[in-house]
């Protein structure tokens, strides 16, 4: 019997447990994401991008911490709040800026949107709309993986609420039934829209959840990228190994509302303060320039780059042309190519 | 020639394609030790092992969304339903996934997953044993549905659909496991999706049906004929896409048209192909096409009142006769 772990028991290692390459890594990746979704609302506001967009805001360390973890060929596969997902698997800032823009040049061909990215390319499997509807999907990638025996590694990210949902229990059951190599990534960030985690679930604490399937269960702290690695880690080795599934409980806040349609009235800004206070980025960088893996002025090379990075995304966004509206059918069916 | 059952014509269909290409893959409830409730993968779990032959735990939606998960990075899997109508626990993974995301990924990824089992009308099962889900999944973008009647065409058109690289819905029937046919031996029996089988050339009607219904209508030909009638029969054989050449070649000819179905009148297939006729072939037709259709009823337990609920072979008799009258 695996006992349920809290974070503690996650091996501690001296600091710095990374290199300055990885650490600058991260920290772009994050960054990356963090302004990427903050021009997806300059954009939404403008008129510019449509739909429901949901922004990930405050949860980066989460995507940082397990995709950087990953290997070339591993899978991933999110939920709506997919754009920093997809990023973090390498799909390029224009591919995600033009799909949210509608147009051809997106990485679902204007097809999708927001809550539908894909990119095969970078074995990203998708946005998926529906709470819980990625999990058997992102689960099936790992039994593909068994069966085609090859190494690969499924991570699986979704929300506090669709550990409510009979999908996670029935594909939980299922992996570690069958030892699938799969991270299930628990993003908790308190709220299902306006409902309350703790007025949801009878069980609050998610990581608990792996007891009944007799799998690992941790609790990480999902405003830290580098406790969200160590645990990534962990679990992406034991997957790799044969040994089965894990779930990671990141605890973790959103700073915007449920989608950019949401007044987001309903949160107590002081607990918004709270977390806002524990913001990933900041606290990264604070660890780089405190274990001398980076100075401020390159953090801000960084930062400006990135900046420079999305508006050129935002720019080829603008530019591309739409898809023609006469191929409005293609793609229905394999026999399209 | 082999004279097979039609559950073991498609056990065959699966056993032949799972030796010719190893990505092909069963899973679902029972279909490995137990060899399915129909029996329809018995001994295939001794052949290919339990990777292959996977036993699913009762979980229609997470089984189905694992199907999909395989079926987009390389695997080929067909999921059986143990009863069709239990995959309405599976209803969004099949529509969302299975009919739309390929669309939805720009063409990125394929779902090449079969979902076959067996439905229909006709053991006293009750309501919810004795679905037919094929309206349910019709107007769903994306998926391909077939409904065969005979063990010859239920192993040509399984092959057709393991191999075709969209999700296919493959209804089965529970009444007709038990058919029996001469099959080809020794040969890669096809039959393409989306063609129509003329089961009886004739000039004064067209008998549109598929899947079971398909026996009540030879039945009713059968009296028709020795009563001086010329009806021409159609199995449809394919629910989507529908033969439309076929059928409009036929009621060019006709000018009738009578559709036979076993699922649901309101919202069913024959209102759709009633459509169809009106959109493609409206000026052929001599009379309004009629539908004989199963009741707007959940399917009641009682023998007698079941078998009302459905059209039977004097139903079919009598509107043949009133429409070509």
């Amino acid at each position: 019997m695996v006992l349920s772990q809290e974070v503690n028991v996650i091996p501690k290692v001296v600091p710095p447990e990374i290199t300055r390459a990885q650490g600058l890594e991260l920290y772009q990746d994050m960054v990356l994401g963090r302004t990427f979704e903050d021009m997806c609302a300059q954009m939404y506001y403008q008129g510019r991008m449509f739909g429901f967009v949901h922004l990930y805001n405050g949860q980066e360390a989460v995507a940082t911490g397990c995709i950087k973890a990953l290997k070339a060929g591993d899978y991933v596969t999110s939920t709506y709040r997919d754009h920093v997902h997809a990023l973090s698997q390498g799909v390029p800032a224009r591919a995600i800026m033009a799909e949210l823009f509608g147009k051809a040049t997106g990485c679902s061909k204007g097809r999708g949107g927001s809550m539908h990215l894909f990119s095969a390319e970078h074995n990203f499997l998708g946005g998926y709309a529906f709470v819980a509807e990625g999990i058997p999907v992102a689960t099936g990638a790992a039994y593909s993986a068994k069966y085609r025996g090859t190494d690969q590694v499924s991570v699986n990210f979704f929300g506090d609420g669709a550990t409510n949902n009979g999908a996670f229990f029935e594909s939980l059951n299922m992996a570690a039934l069958w030892k699938l190599p799969i991270l299930y990534v628990v993003e908790n960030n308190l709220w299902s829209i306006g409902m309350q985690h703790a007025r949801a679930s009878s069980v609050t604490e998610i990581y608990k959840k792996a007891l009944a399937f007799d799998i690992p269960g941790y609790l990480v702290d999902g405003m830290d990228v580098l406790a969200v690695r160590r645990a990534a880690v962990t679990a992406i080795e034991r997957a790799r190994a044969g040994e089965g599934p894990t779930l990671l409980e990141c605890t973790t806040y959103r700073f915007r509302g449920h989608s950019l349609a949401d007044p987001d009235e309903l949160r107590d800004p002081a607990e918004k303060d709270l977390w806002r206070k524990q913001d990933p980025i900041p606290k990264l960088a604070r660890y780089l320039v405190e274990h001398q893996l980076a100075t401020q002025d390159e953090l801000q090379t960084i930062e400006d780059d990135t900046q420079t990075l999305i508006e050129d995304a935002v720019q080829f966004a603008q530019d591309s042309p739409e898809p023609p509206v006469d191929e409005i059918t293609r793609y229905v069916h394999a026999e399209d190519e | 020639m082999v004279m097979q059952y039609y559950f073991e014509a498609l056990r065959d269909a699966i056993y032949e394609e799972m030796v010719r290409d190893p990505m092909v893959m069963v899973m679902g409830e029972d279909v490995g030790h137990y060899g399915g409730s129909y029996k329809v993968t018995k001994d295939l779990f001794k052949e290919f092992g339990g990777l292959r032959v996977l036993d699913t735990p009762i979980a229609e939606n997470s089984f189905a969304g694992m199907a999909v998960g395989c079926a987009m990075t390389g695997v080929r899997p067909i999921i059986e339903g143990m009863n069709m109508g239990f995959l309405l626990l599976a209803f969004s993974q099949i529509a969302n996934n299975g009919g739309m995301l390929r669309y939805t990924s720009g063409g990125q990824f394929t779902v090449p997953m079969v979902v076959r089992g067996p439905g229909g009308v006709g053991r006293q099962l009750g309501a919810e044993h004795s679905q037919r889900l094929e309206a349910y999944f019709y107007g769903v973008p994306g998926l391909k549905i077939i409904a065969p009647a005979t063990p010859l065409d239920a192993k040509g058109l399984l092959k057709s659909a393991i191999r075709d690289n969209n999700t296919v819905l493959f209804f089965e029937h529970v009444l007709l496991y038990n058919l029996k046919e001469e099959i080809p031996d020794g040969v890669d029996y096809i039959v393409p999706i989306g063609k129509a089988n003329r089961l009886r050339e004739g000039q004064d009607l067209t008998i549109l049906t598929y899947s079971r219904q398909v026996h009540h209508c030879l039945s009713a030909v059968k009296t028709l004929v020795n009563e001086g009638y010329d009806p021409e029969l159609i199995d449809l054989r394919t629910l989507k896409p529908l033969d439309l050449e076929m059928i409009c070649e036929s009621v060019h000819k006709t000018h009738r048209v009578l559709i036979v179905e076993e699922d649901y009148k309101t919202g069913g297939i024959g209102g759709e192909i009633i459509a169809l006729l009106n959109e493609h072939c409206f000026d052929d037709l001599d009379a309004p096409p009629v539908r004989l259709a199963s009741r707007d009823i959940p399917t009641p337990y009682n023998g007698r009142m079941e078998a009302a609920t459905i059209p039977q072979v004097a139903d079919i008799l009598q509107a043949v006769k009133h429409l070509v009258d």
